[in-house]
């Protein structure tokens, strides 16, 4: 299946978990995450199983004001 | 410098801080600069943000996160923004990722109307700082100088507001005081300005009217000496506080001379 994670495509496995594909992309902590503008908690990283056409959100600290 | 009165902490949300001063992290020259400005200023708490993660494989894509990293060695109780949210759901969802990065439960919630001025979304402000506050944020959300809007935060449960005091990075300074002390004297919150300065004197102008703290960052970090400019802000905090406190005296028409004129010696009537 297809899904946008912070705006790029990737491929993912049929009924892969949102920690999959964290896992996938080497995602770096910390960070949060959004499915489809919702907010994920990481305890339910794993139990979240994605759909083809995800939007998935991964963001980090920054600076700001 | 700016001493720190013990019997005069900022209370948010029944928590207590020893400054009135909160400082922004953004826009600085380098990351020591802004590391050296918030040691210099003490601020009670410094603004961060979240951005998308880079996911990218370049090698200086991988590295660890120095303004974490930074951010802990402070030890400076952060107040991560939602810079950037246009709508009640972005704004909602990035309140909620901010809680679990930053493990904090508060949250400065900005909710951009405009983006020309980045004036807040005064609408949807209110419902925003209600279902955040519900879900256990302790919200400090950026709005305007309009009492009717700010009395509405304070009846859905902000503890506190931040009025602008004129568009953010514009350094302006206030560009409505008249609203501005109307607000303060009308609503009995604590009130942090928040935007629009860019000079020590309208940080001390703010705090002489009464408002509770100031939040900046672009006054700071766009100084030429950024580290000299915090620590002048600072003493601006605390001399507005203090002439806040000390009561001015009322303003008269007429000269009245300060020296006793009775035994003025060659005096004569005129």
């Amino acid at each position: 299946m297809k899904v946008l994670i912070n705006q790029l495509p990737h491929d993912l496995p049929e009924g892969a978990s949102l920690a999959v594909a964290l896992v996938r992309i080497e995602a770096r902590p910390p960070f949060a995450t959004a499915v489809n503008q919702q907010f994920v908690p990481s305890t339910q990283h794993a139990s979240t199983l994605l759909r083809d056409g995800d939007d998935i959100e991964i963001i980090q600290p920054v600076t700001g004001g | 410098m700016h001493p720190i009165d013990p019997d005069d902490a900022l209370v948010l949300y029944g928590q207590r801080f020893d400054s009135r001063l909160l400082l922004g992290t953004a826009r600085y020259p380098s990351p020591a600069v802004m590391e050296a400005a918030i040691r210099r200023a003490r601020p009670a708490m410094v603004t961060a943000s979240l951005r998308r993660q880079n996911l990218g494989s370049a090698t200086t894509e991988r590295l660890p996160n120095a303004f974490w990293e930074l951010l802990r060695q402070l030890k400076v109780p952060v107040l991560p923004n939602t810079a950037g949210c246009h709508s009640l759901q972005e704004a909602i969802t990035t309140a909620h990722m901010a809680r679990e990065v930053f493990a904090t439960d508060w949250i400065k919630l900005e909710l951009i109307g405009d983006d020309y001025t980045l004036q807040p979304d005064t609408l949807n402000l209110v419902e925003a700082s209600e279902r955040l506050i519900k879900d256990g944020f302790k919200v400090l959300p950026y709005c305007t100088e309009d009492l009717v809007l700010c009395r509405r935060l304070v009846d859905v449960g902000c503890q506190a507001v931040m009025p602008w005091a004129a568009p953010i990075g514009t350094g302006k300074g206030p560009v409505n005081p008249y609203a501005m002390q109307m607000l303060r004297e009308r609503l009995d919150v604590p009130m942090i300005v928040d935007a629009g300065l860019g000079l020590p004197s309208h940080a001390c102008q703010v705090m002489e009217w009464g408002f509770d703290a100031v939040l900046l960052n672009t006054a700071v970090a766009l100084a030429q000496d950024p580290v000299r400019m915090a620590g002048a802000f600072a003493d601006a905090v605390a001399a507005g506080r203090g002439a806040r406190l000390g009561g001015a005296m009322a303003e008269q028409h007429a000269a009245q001379p300060s020296t006793p004129v009775l035994g003025t010696p060659f005096w004569h009537q005129n």
